[in-house]
């Protein structure tokens, strides 16, 4: 359950021109891993070609323009969309994922941006809704209780003072810690977050992040779609940059400047990394 | 590699790390449990903030109504026999609207469920009529109420028309059913004996009491154990102060209830309304089903945020078809009390006010019309009400001009007192925003 060091990898990318840039895969299994997915829709093709890797314990940040095609690829892992073509692996299996429960059944979760919370009910409520614990037939409501706790706990959260608290009284922040601990409480390996941070305060923008990265150092993998680049900067191992549909590039967090980030989004390619004729891509 | 692991020594130092804590002690509220006076502290604050104020403003209603009344019209209004007629005039009212209130919950609306409790009870009246047998009678009756209901469902569920236009048009037809069962405004008597009883008779002393003490120590046990059983889990539950000051308010006022019955208020009547009990077990039943099975509590997620249901995995239209039938069934069942109270039924069966009144009583007691929020205690309790007015209200007879028995100055009065509780709901709600 460490941080795993999967920096070195991406260093191949600044050499390689030509395409998109994918890393060492080395003597790691990811998590998952995208091959050249292509989506159209109708004459417009959305995606070209789309190679990711996500591994166990990282972040990787998925970032581009609108139009870019990031929740089209995002709607394509999930099984809202099937891609026209394209290898898909999980744990290293050739997987295909037609419906969103063969994602969940994979562990694949998704919180989406407008949270998908019952305001009416209660942390527990909306932590177990449609797959309530259940013992004679009714509702188990102290096992749901602990176990809502406990995965709270173990996230480290510590701003949600009662799981028996109704969501319409919950800031911002909190909702968003509840709909993501949601997400993790079934066993999911790999958490995909929209925008978690987009309507969120300074204090609660830290908590969520902090709570994305101990998703990671619990050995999940984490895609986090985000605009902001001090959130991307701050929690992401790995920036993703979606350029019109192509992998512009997977940059180190680490070593990559804000700038950097921004061109390869904007233009597709940055100081020798990225698309090689950007200037040249159709739509 | 699961993900929700249990908390462990390394997670502490990933927390160390971590910004300040915002809040208190993890889940302090959770595993402490309050006393007494901390939840009555709590329940106490909603008044001066806002919220939920849950069964208080209907419970006020019910004593300052009955004091009012009281002091007005004591010979009367105070009288045994008033008392017991006051339960069989809330049963219908009660039973409707604890059948409202799964639709209200959805956030859609029933116009149709007064009308539909009349088809039903005409159904049932012809059939005895033409000596079927009554479990086939009532099976018939039942038989239309899920048809009827389905009906409305699927209009609203699966063809996406509003419940408000489906409910309208059912209005108008299930109205046209009853003319054309009752053959153009006929009459139909009813002369099953048993049918007549549930509003007619009453419970033998004995049997009334037996009931009484059934329905306590079942309250009183079933609270305990959930109490005990918390406790011995570890997690936060009521005090044990405040199970006992519900259950001794239960007792008493209940106790005092059977005990008023008992006594003998008229030629040869005596002991508790058949009716009574049925409204209480229907009520236990009801309030079960919502609040400790899957299917109530995503009929609750459904009315808050139909689209986080829907990415729950629930299935949206059948819980919509499901909640409709549910409340057509229990409108079968007000039907069936309608016309035992009448002997009769009638093309006014279930028509006129009484749809309505039993909408007013669910929001009376707190139920939502935007869906998510109600129980089915309030719609007994606000039926309770509504029903106190209308008992009230005639034997004032005439103050100062005003004929309070006339039906003007009664809709008025149902009208205005519908209107003082939604304001007090609302700016109970509104001040909870503010702060």
């Amino acid at each position: 359950m460490n941080q795993i060091k999967i920096h070195e990898a991406s260093e191949v990318s600044r050499t390689n021109m030509s395409e998109p840039v994918i890393d060492n895969p080395g003597t790691r299994t990811p998590l998952l891993e995208l091959r050249g997915v292509n989506k159209t829709f109708g004459a417009v093709q959305v995606l070209h070609g789309v190679d990711l890797t996500v591994y166990p314990g990282e972040v990787v940040a998925l970032v581009g323009d609108n139009g870019a095609g990031k929740t089209t690829l995002v709607k394509s892992i999930t099984g809202i969309y099937t891609a026209d073509s394209g290898e898909f692996f999980f744990n290293g299996a050739p997987s295909h994922i037609k419906s969103p429960k063969d994602a969940s059944d994979l562990g694949i979760e998704v919180v989406y941006q407008d949270l998908a919370l019952c305001d009416n009910l209660d942390v527990v409520g909306n932590m177990f809704l449609g797959r309530e614990k259940l013992r004679n037939g009714l509702l188990d409501e102290v096992a749901m209780e602990r176990l809502a706790r406990e995965t709270l706990a173990g996230l480290n959260v510590r701003t949600v003072k009662t799981v028996r608290q109704q969501v319409s009284g919950l800031s911002g922040g909190q909702r968003q810690t509840v709909a993501i601990a949601k997400a993790v409480l079934w066993n999911s390996k790999l958490v995909i977050l929209d925008e978690p941070t987009a309507a969120l305060g300074v204090a609660q923008t830290s908590q969520v992040l902090r709570l994305v990265r101990e998703l990671a150092d619990q050995g999940l993998g984490v895609v986090l779609i985000s605009h902001n680049m001090n959130d991307v900067l701050e929690v992401a191992d790995r920036v993703a940059c979606l350029y019109l549909g192509r992998m512009a590039a997977i940059v180190d967090a680490k070593t990559s400047s804000r700038e950097q980030i921004v061109e390869l989004i904007t233009s597709g390619r940055s100081a020798g990394i990225g698309l090689a004729h950007a200037e040249h891509v159709q739509i | 590699m699961t993900a929700p692991v249990p908390p462990d020594p390394t997670m502490t130092s990933a927390a160390a790390r971590a910004e300040p804590t915002l809040a208190g002690q993890d889940f302090s509220v959770d595993t402490e449990s309050l006393t007494g006076s901390d939840v009555i502290r709590n329940y106490l604050q909603r008044f001066q903030r806002g919220g939920d104020l849950g069964l208080f403003p209907a419970l006020l209603a019910l004593s300052l109504l009955t004091v009012l009344f009281g002091v007005l019209r004591p010979e009367s209004f105070l009288s045994k026999f008033n008392f017991g007629n006051y339960f069989t005039q809330a049963a219908p009212i009660c039973v409707l609207a604890m059948g409202v209130t799964f639709v209200l919950l959805l956030g859609e609306i029933d116009l149709g469920a007064g009308y539909s409790a009349g088809v039903c009870a005409a159904i049932l009246a012809s059939r005895l009529k033409a000596d079927v047998p009554l479990p086939v009678a009532l099976l018939m009756a039942f038989a239309a109420a899920l048809v009827m209901g389905a009906l409305v469902g699927f209009m609203v569920a699966k063809i996406g028309v509003p419940s408000f236009i489906v409910t309208l048009s059912t209005f108008l037809s299930w109205q046209g059913i009853l003319l054309l069962i009752t053959r153009d405004g006929g009459t139909i008597k009813i002369e099953n004996k048993a049918i007549v009883a549930i509003e007619n008779k009453n419970l033998s002393v004995g049997v009334g009491w037996t009931m009484f003490v059934v329905f306590a120590a079942g309250y009183i046990g079933f609270s305990l154990l959930r109490v005990l059983s918390r406790r011995r889990q570890n997690v936060a539950t009521t005090p044990l102060s405040i199970v006992a000051l519900k259950s001794a308010v239960l007792v008493i006022v209940g106790g005092i209830a059977v005990h008023q019955l008992s006594a003998k208020r008229g030629n040869n009547l005596r002991g508790v309304p058949i009716v009574v009990p049925l409204v209480i077990g229907l009520m236990i039943i009801l309030s079960f089903v919502l609040g400790r099975t899957a299917w109530g509590r995503h009929l609750y997620a459904v009315g808050g945020n139909t689209e986080a249901a829907r990415r729950a995995g629930i299935n949206v239209a059948r819980m919509k078809m499901s909640a409709f039938i549910v409340g057509s069934l229990m409108s079968c069942i007000a039907g069936i009390v309608l016309a035992s109270r009448l002997n009769s039924v009638d093309p006014q069966t279930g028509g006129n006010d009484t749809l309505l009144i039993a909408i007013g009583a669910a929001v009376i007691g707190g139920t939502s019309l935007f869906g998510g929020r109600g129980r089915i205690v309030n719609a007994v309790l606000g039926g309770l009400v509504f029903a106190l007015i209308n008992n009230g209200l005639p034997l004032l007879k005439k103050i100062h001009g005003i004929d309070f028995s006339a039906a003007g100055p009664k809709f008025i009065v149902n009208g205005l007192i519908l209107l003082l509780f939604a304001s007090i709901d609302a700016t109970s709600r509104r001040r909870a925003a503010a702060n």
